[in-house]
């Protein structure tokens, strides 16, 4: 028999007025987004019928055994991610990670070798065994190595290469393409900038002028576009945003435009997060959107802010887990972007990271759980104050009841990692 | 043997056919154990055996070229293929026209990967021909209006080969097709920047009066109130003559959180500016009664931001005690208590 818990937000009276209005003037936008609604609230009454009271759960048993099934095989509908494979390794290893769920030894070496597999003879790495290096699945492949945590995963990464590169990818006006004879937009950045710190192989030169392409990025709304010129999307905002802080730059985007803009966001009936302006609600948002606000809240806080929340990032966490507990699961596990969408990895992995988001506030001094639901749906922290992995600090009461060395090893191996590497030497790059 | 032959004379593998036969296939090395191993269908591995083995042996031919359109008719996003397509289009003079078709068709099949719209930008620099590029794109945003990589090829173009003519007008026409269309306002945006510019006196109550325009039509379309306020940032919304009047008279009509949230800007700007047209002290008291508003009731999803707002105003304006969220601000994290994991400045 379950208990009574406290009140879901989006069944409270007053929650049809946060329909969207259309003045009576239909659009194609309006059109659309009238019929994510219906739907939502198509889940909505469902959940109420089945539940008698209201505790939403994480489907943990489910999530993990299409995240194992995963990390092994893949059917042929994966084609279409045969250029991407080290992000399934990724997008499944931090979706295991955040259920904290342990790789076993043997699957954590088979990965290591296949990543090995993907890097490339002239740095970096690739999408699959003999392809060519490309930013996105190096971001991939190094983060999915920090992930796993052990030597023999570190020991996979050829630095020196990796170096080579990233400077064959620099261009003169501070950006990066993705590939050699690739394009230009601003992940290209994050995912330099994210592998470079976290291999401590960043040069008096690496960066040159990137923090200035980045700033360009910011328009009119606040957000940052994937060039400058481009509409504020959440996806590229993420990466420019969180580029500039490992850069230590970040305190020249222009915060406050920034932060409305973030903000405003976050769908007021749904309480999931749009890409942009005007656009529907995705769950991948629930991690690229509101994982802005920590970094904003430090930003902030960094200025000498004093007016900061004590206890709450600055977006509503109850209306984001709501969407991500009770629209974005599948019941044979795997997460979504919303109903009548199918599961897959990439929206599994941030689903999942948008709920710890919106579950963990602060830092060690000062940490503050809203968990909706059973107190089994909390995930780990995973602090995104800094926001390069080798930043994190791991913050975990569930880790700590366990074994005291399993958080040790990962934030030790993290700190081994930095303070063995040799020193790269400055050629004339 | 006679199921073979029955099996050859049917099969469509490059495996199996003669012209091909001088190639051995190389087949992936996934290791051992693999991870993330995908159940790839006998036409894919076919296809990419046969593009490994031409990659490793650098083969630039005609054939070559053939194989390239069928590993991308199967994964359109391999970038590996792309790059080595635009290798052979260069080695073996090929038609750019004919790529161009190509590239069309495969656009408008895909139109939401990125390498596809790469590749056409390529094709139309080694041209140096974007006269067919507006047309295009516009055909593809008939389809969807939004579509990101549509957008970004269309200002590139733009930018590139300074085709500004009739952009405004294409913009006012999907304005008026979806006057939501938040790719469109950016795109007015984009237009007016690298042309006209804001600063003009003239140009700027063009687009106040515009933007007001499609705010009375449709006061709930979050776009056209973004758009107001992106264009007045520089010279401070509280110093645009009449602005105030304007918006106060939509309360009526076209209330909406949008309206509110544009008058909490309008006198933070007051009070930023520190304005002589206006009473500080109302400018103060009705920008925390909104945001109290706005946090209490019409846009309670951003709660705690209106709330961090009303707490600013009060640090930043108010004549009373400091603000803080709490009784105990939190403790700056000193090196202290963080672990050396801070970057270094480069």
């Amino acid at each position: 028999m379950e208990e009574a818990s406290p009140p879901l937000r989006c069944f409270s009276e007053s929650h049809s007025s946060e329909l969207f209005s259309d003045d009576g003037v239909q659009t194609v936008t309006s059109r659309e987004q009238r019929k994510v609604e219906r739907s939502i609230q198509e889940v909505y009454s469902v959940y109420q019928q089945i539940h008698t009271s209201s505790q939403p759960t994480l489907l943990r048993e489910q999530h993990y055994h299409y995240l194992k099934k995963g990390l092994r095989h893949l059917s042929d509908a994966y084609e279409c991610l045969d250029a991407s494979r080290p992000w399934l390794c990724y997008w499944i290893l931090h979706s295991l990670e955040l259920l904290e769920e342990p790789v076993p030894a043997a699957v954590a070496s088979d990965v290591c070798q296949f990543l090995a597999r993907c890097q490339s003879p002239t740095g970096g790495f690739s999408g699959g065994p003999c392809q060519h290096a490309h930013l996105a699945p190096t971001y991939a492949a190094v983060n999915a190595l920090c992930i796993l945590g052990t030597e023999e995963a570190y020991k996979v990464i050829n630095r020196e290469k990796l170096l080579d590169f990233l400077y064959s990818v620099k261009q003169p006006d501070g950006s990066f393409v993705m590939h050699v004879g690739g394009e230009v937009d601003v992940r290209s950045a994050y995912c330099a900038a994210s592998v470079a710190s976290l291999t401590n192989i960043i040069t008096p030169t690496l960066f040159d002028g990137t923090h200035n392409w980045i700033l360009s990025c910011q328009n009119w709304e606040g957000g940052l576009g994937g060039v400058p010129g481009l509409e504020a999307h959440g996806g590229y905002t993420f990466c420019g945003t969180a580029a500039l802080v490992i850069l230590g730059k970040e305190h020249m985007l222009d915060l406050k435009t920034l932060l409305r803009w973030v903000t405003s966001r976050q769908m007021r009936f749904e309480g999931g997060f749009q890409g942009r302006c005007n656009k529907l609600v995705d769950g991948c948002y629930s991690f690229w959107q509101a994982g802005l606000l920590p970094l904003l809240h430090r930003a902030l806080f960094k200025e000498g802010d004093s007016t900061l929340s004590v206890s709450s990032w600055m977006f509503e966490r109850k209306a984001l887990q709501e969407y991500i507990l009770l629209c974005c699961q599948n019941p044979g596990g795997g997460l979504l972007d919303k109903p009548g969408k199918s599961r897959d990895f990439y929206h599994t992995c941030y689903c999942l990271s948008g709920l710890s988001i919106a579950q963990h506030f602060g830092n060690k001094d000062l940490h503050n759980e809203l968990i909706l639901g059973r107190d089994e749906n909390r995930l780990l922290n995973v602090f995104i104050f800094l926001p390069s992995r080798h930043q994190l600090i791991q913050f975990t009461t569930s880790a700590q009841r366990r074994s005291p060395k399993r958080l040790n090893i990962s934030t030790g191996c993290l700190f081994q990692f930095r303070q063995n590497l040799h020193q790269v030497q400055w050629t004339s790059h | 043997t006679s199921n073979k032959t029955r099996y050859l004379s049917h099969s469509s593998l490059f495996l199996d056919r003669k012209e091909w036969a001088d190639l051995e296939p190389v087949p992936q090395d996934d290791g051992p154990n693999p991870v993330v191993k995908i159940a790839y269908s006998e036409k894919f591995t076919d296809v990419f055996d046969m593009f490994r083995a031409l990659l490793q042996n650098d083969e630039k031919s005609e054939r070559a070229f053939a194989l390239t359109t069928e590993a991308i008719d199967l994964n359109a996003a391999n970038y590996t293929v792309w790059h080595y397509r635009r290798v052979l289009l260069q080695a073996l003079d090929k038609d750019l026209r004919e790529e161009m078709k190509y590239i069309t068709a495969i656009i408008e099949d895909q139109p939401k990967n990125y390498q596809v719209w790469h590749h056409r930008r390529m094709v139309v620099e080694w041209l140096n021909d974007p006269s067919e590029e507006l047309q295009f794109v516009a055909e593809i945003l008939s389809q969807d209006a939004k579509n990101y990589h549509a957008w970004q090829h269309r200002q590139w173009v733009m930018q590139e080969y300074k085709l500004w003519d009739g952009e405004l007008e294409y913009v006012e026409e999907l304005l008026e097709e979806d006057v939501r269309n938040n790719s469109a306002w950016n795109q007015r945006h984009f237009v007016i920047n690298h042309t006209s510019g804001y600063s003009d006196s003239s140009i700027l109550d063009r687009e106040v009066q515009y933007t007001l325009k499609q705010i009375k039509k449709a006061p709930h379309n979050e776009s056209a109130w973004n758009y107001l306020n992106g264009i007045l940032q520089d010279g401070g919304l509280s110093s645009f003559p009449g602005l105030l009047e304007q918006v106060t008279e939509l309360q009526d009509t076209c209330s909406s959180p949008y309206l509110t949230a544009f008058l909490v800007d309008l006198y933070e700007d007051a009070l930023e500016t520190n304005s002589s047209s206006y009473d500080q002290q109302e400018m103060f008291n009705k920008a925390l009664e909104l945001c109290k508003f706005l946090a209490e009731e019409k846009d309670t999803i951003r709660r705690e931001y209106w709330n961090y707002v009303s707490r600013s105003l009060q640090n930043t304006y108010g004549s009373g005690d400091p603000v803080s969220a709490s009784s105990d601000p939190p403790p700056p994290p000193s090196s202290s208590q963080l672990p050396d994991m801070e970057p270094s400045d480069p």
